[in-house]
């Protein structure tokens, strides 16, 4: 399986460094020779259930030690490196808090093992920006799924850091705080800071996040902009949603077209498959001029992050 | 070098688990049966033999101390919240030593006070005191060991009994050779230097107990901190 890029040329030094990494355990290759950068952004890692995204999280965090490679943060080792932690936040997939602390009293202590200057104010804005304020002095254990999962994303926060990994961080979390997560996790990223989420719900990488990593099977199958990582993938047909003005007239006509490899022709228009994404995209209208039809609608059909997965897995 | 923050959330970690409310009777125990075979016309010798060497000295201060020297990073490690400490820029030496210090503290007290009283009610004051430093010193190399337990293993707890019955309870009893690793043996030895009494012996020299009982303390600590530098966070959850 080869892996697909998509990434635009930068000269920027990557937040997040992995070097031709692997892990395994005995005989069981868990992450198998990766190499990623990340830059500043929201950037999401998709994989289907024991791909290796975890694994992966565990060793950028620095509590898994890679078996062969390198995994940087900001230029430095993140295994048996504590200082790391001054530029990176960790938000594991886990739930485990301190259940006889106050949400506040969690935060703080954050702010406190961070050594920060103004622990209490860190604390507070952390707290603000999970909209946690109004449960802050209730004992955590009394908290809601979603409400100690904000409590951890505060705690990860607390000292502002340059690089933010998430495993799983919408787990439990309503619609409204889910959105507000959303929200987070992009100013984060708006703002230069570096934001790493996992999930295994295709549709918040999709709203979160246009750039993502794909692991399947412990390799990277695809990194950068999901919708270009479609489109580079030429050697799977393309289906678009075409709506005209003579729509058997144009299934005609594209049948004769090298980059049209199917049409199905029914009461809604034409579903049309292409070989080749730009090919077809280009010679869409010439056809549609040079036969007298009126395009009306050019839908690409298969656009979903879900279906740029499903490929990505059967290959 | 001990963290405040640390120390505070260890501490109330530890005393608000409901595993800690085991470590009240023992200590109770050891107090009432002392006051009431001195009632009941015990002689002195026997109050020290049966319930300060045999019961507290071989049982309540080891079991105490392996409640609570597993309790302080065994229970963080089995529950995960470790990886929120773990997570931040801190020399791992200075969280080691933090719970050491919670365990350290927590056990001595739990176990130096009633062994006092016990003291005081066998002997004298001196012998009260003598019993309460040797619970201070057993303190150190138990949560030392048992520290470095919870990071060489999944099973602590287990191991630690192992330790407390079978190697000192045990063998301490048929192999002469094996006391010289018998924390018990120390703390007995250095609470009847320190006590000046002829109630009870250890069976290692003084000298022997100082070293080892530091041996113990340190190698146990400077074992958790390297371990603690490697720690892993096992699994692939999603």
């Amino acid at each position: 399986m080869s892996t697909v890029t998509a990434d635009s040329a930068t000269a920027v030094a990557p937040a997040v460094d992995l070097r031709g990494v692997s892990r395994w355990y005995g005989n069981v290759v868990a992450v198998n020779d990766v190499t990623m950068a990340l830059t500043a952004g929201v950037t999401g890692l998709l994989g289907p259930n024991g791909a290796g995204k975890t694994t992966l999280l565990h060793m950028m965090a620095g509590f898994l030690a890679p078996s062969r490679g390198e995994v940087l943060v900001g230029g430095a080792p993140t295994w048996r490196n504590p200082s790391v932690y001054r530029q990176l936040g960790l938000v594991s997939e886990r739930e485990a808090v301190h259940g006889f602390l106050t949400g506040w009293e969690f935060v703080l202590a954050s702010a406190k093992l961070h050594r920060l200057p103004q622990p209490e104010a860190a604390a507070r804005r952390a707290i603000d920006l999970v909209e946690l304020a109004d449960a802050q002095d209730r004992r955590i254990s009394t908290y809601s799924k979603g409400m100690r999962q904000r409590t951890r994303v505060a705690a990860a926060l607390v000292h502002d850091p340059q690089v933010l990994l998430l495993d799983e961080p919408f787990n439990g979390m309503d619609p409204r705080q889910r959105m507000h997560m959303m929200e987070l996790l992009h100013g984060m990223g708006e703002a230069g800071r570096t934001v790493l989420f996992s999930s295994h719900i295709l549709e918040e990488v999709e709203q979160v996040s246009g750039t993502v990593q794909v692991i399947v099977a412990g390799r990277l199958a695809a990194s950068g902009d999901y919708r270009h990582i479609r489109r580079l993938m030429t050697n799977r047909p393309h289906v678009f949603t075409v709506s005209s003005s003579d729509d058997r007239a144009l299934a005609v006509a594209l049948m004769g077209q090298p980059s049209v490899t199917g049409v199905e022709l029914d009461a809604g228009g034409l579903t049309v498959r292409a070989g080749d994404y730009g090919t077809f995209t280009r010679a869409l209208p010439k056809i549609a001029r040079g036969a007298g039809i009126r395009l009306r609608r050019v839908l690409p059909a298969d656009e979903s992050l879900e279906s740029v997965f499903s490929y990505l897995v059967e290959s | 070098m001990i963290n405040a923050t640390i120390a505070r959330i260890t501490a109330r970690g530890l005393f608000g688990r409901r595993r800690f409310l085991l470590l009240l009777p023992l200590p109770l125990l050891l107090v009432g049966l002392a006051v009431l075979a001195r009632a009941l016309g015990a002689p002195p010798a026997a109050v020290a033999k049966f319930v300060i060497v045999n019961l507290g000295f071989a049982a309540v201060l080891p079991v105490i101390s392996l409640i609570v020297g597993t309790g302080v990073l065994g229970s963080e490690i089995d529950d995960g919240t470790l990886v929120h400490v773990l997570a931040k820029p801190l020399p791992r030496r200075e969280i080691i030593v933090s719970k050491l210090a919670v365990a350290v503290v927590a056990t001595a007290v739990t176990v130096g006070v009633p062994m006092f009283v016990g003291g005081l009610v066998a002997g004298s004051a001196r012998l009260g005191i003598g019993l309460a430093v040797g619970c201070v010193v057993g303190a150190f190399a138990y949560s030392g060991l048992f520290l470095a337990l919870s990071l060489l293993t999944r099973r602590p707890v287990l191991l630690g009994l192992l330790y407390v019955l079978l190697w000192e309870g045990l063998l301490g009893k048929l192999l002469g050779g094996t006391r010289v690793l018998s924390i018990q043996q120390y703390v007995t030895a250095l609470a009847a230097r320190v006590g000046d009494t002829d109630l009870f012996a250890g069976q290692v020299s003084v000298s022997v107990s100082v070293v080892m009982a530091i041996v113990f303390t340190v190698g146990g600590t400077l074992l958790a901190i390297d371990r603690l530098r490697s720690f892993s966070v096992a699994g692939e959850t999603s």
